[in-house]
């Protein structure tokens, strides 16, 4: 397959601020227009990476294991986690509402894990394997980054509502501090690493030509109103 | 210095391609890695700062109404996006009612502040005094600012309590809801285009 040439053979680097392709003859440290630092790849992206994730694997745990509030009910208090929260719903036939903070919840931070490891290990064996697909793995995680925060906003919101003393009382409990903790670090994790690594040891495919073509147009099957 | 302002590189995999134009509902894709390179942008800077203006209406209204009200046994209660930071702040998790507020309060609003900065003097042309600090800052701000979370968040809890009591949404959350609608499109990446048009 036919390839446009890359930004470092053209010596050249994306600044990540504006886009603009800024010319490195004279390496700047700056980006010429906008004066953001430029790097030609994401400085110590794997250690941090690494670092933020298993960070935010550790705070995981006791993310998952201690209650994130207590409810009180004329007089009888109960202390709730996230997975009790889940089954709560689900027991209530509100399976949708289930599903929607087990998704949040427990799938997002766990399918980030999986796929930030996956990342780290293909890109550190200089793997060749499914390039174009991990590519997509990454965006995707950088999608779904912060809709893990559901649950914490969820409990703020009922903490603040609920409070009629020995009637009802909601309180926030420590989980939901760790809760927020690990999709903070996840989101960072997700922001260090540098996807270009993935295609950086890339020797298959020619390139098509030195200089570079027009990028390649293609119509939204579906208009896509947000525009994001 | 080569002029390099027609050239483009994808973010994902560092492939460099010419700028292409683009007609509505275009997009421009890598050949390599698939990734997006361009979108088509169709608001023009008279139609965006329209868009900012209504939004920080909006951001008035979701911080300063209810987001939703309940009663219980004839007790009212009401909270705002600033309450359910406060119930956050007390006891040893105080830490993340700093980023609940950033995150759906804080930097919403700054971003919303910025945009009316820039774009104001965009509408005459010219680039606002301090627009590269501003730009960087609404790239930096982007990934932190949730209000589509928060709305989600919010019809959560109005299911959750509509079990144990009467939950009734407040102005506040129709605000949100429009608000953070708004924001994916007004302050979206193609707030870059700015650095080519001034």
């Amino acid at each position: 397959m036919k390839r446009p040439p890359t930004a470092s053979e053209l010596n050249l680097c994306l600044c990540h601020s504006c886009g603009l392709a800024c010319d490195m003859t004279d390496e700047p440290h700056e980006c010429p227009r906008c004066d953001a630092p430029l790097h030609r790849r994401k400085s110590n992206s794997l250690t941090r990476t690494w670092a933020y994730m298993l960070a935010a694997l550790a705070f995981y745990v006791p993310a998952n294991l201690l209650p994130v509030m207590n409810t009180t009910m004329l007089g009888s208090g109960a202390d709730s986690t996230i997975m009790s929260g889940v089954l709560e719903f689900w027991e209530a036939g509100a399976w949708d509402i289930a599903l929607i903070i087990f998704i949040a919840s427990i799938a997002v931070p766990g399918i980030k894990f999986v796929a930030l490891t996956l990342l780290l290990t293909t890109v550190q064996r200089d793997s060749a394997w499914a390039r174009k697909e991990r590519s997509k793995l990454y965006r995707f995680v950088e999608l779904i980054g912060y809709w893990s925060m559901l649950d914490v906003l969820v409990v703020a919101l009922v903490a603040a509502l609920v409070k009629f003393q020995a009637l009802g009382d909601i309180e926030p409990r420590p989980g939901i501090l760790f809760f927020g903790l690990v999709v903070v670090f996840t989101m960072l994790a997700a922001m260090s690493f540098d996807p270009r690594l993935i295609w950086d040891k890339d020797s298959g495919g020619d390139l098509s030509d030195a200089e570079p073509g027009a990028a390649p147009v293609t119509d939204d099957a579906v208009p896509d109103p947000t525009g994001a | 210095m080569v002029n390099t302002d027609h050239l483009i590189i994808c973010e994902h995999c560092d492939c460099v391609y010419e700028k292409a134009v683009l007609a509505k509902h275009q997009k421009s894709l890598c050949v390599r890695c698939g990734g997006v390179l361009q979108r088509f942008n169709g608001l023009t800077v008279e139609q965006r700062l329209a868009l900012t203006f209504t939004a920080a209406m909006l951001w008035l209204f979701a911080n300063f109404y209810p987001v939703m009200s309940i009663s219980l046994k004839g007790l009212k209660n009401s909270a705002t996006l600033w309450d359910s930071v406060l119930a956050l702040s007390q006891g040893p998790i105080t830490f993340m009612a700093m980023v609940a507020a950033i995150s759906i309060i804080i930097a919403p609003a700054f971003q919303l502040v910025l945009l009316v900065w820039v774009l104001s003097f965009a509408l005459s042309s010219r680039r606002a005094p301090g627009f590269k600090v501003c730009m960087r800052w609404l790239e930096t701000l982007r990934p932190w600012s949730m209000l589509e979370v928060c709305l989600l968040g919010a019809m959560v809890a109005v299911f959750k309590l509509a079990g144990l009591l009467d939950v009734l949404p407040g102005i506040g959350l129709f605000a949100l809801a429009v608000l953070s609608l708004m924001m994916i499109r007004i302050a979206g990446r193609d707030i870059r285009d700015l650095w080519d048009i001034l």
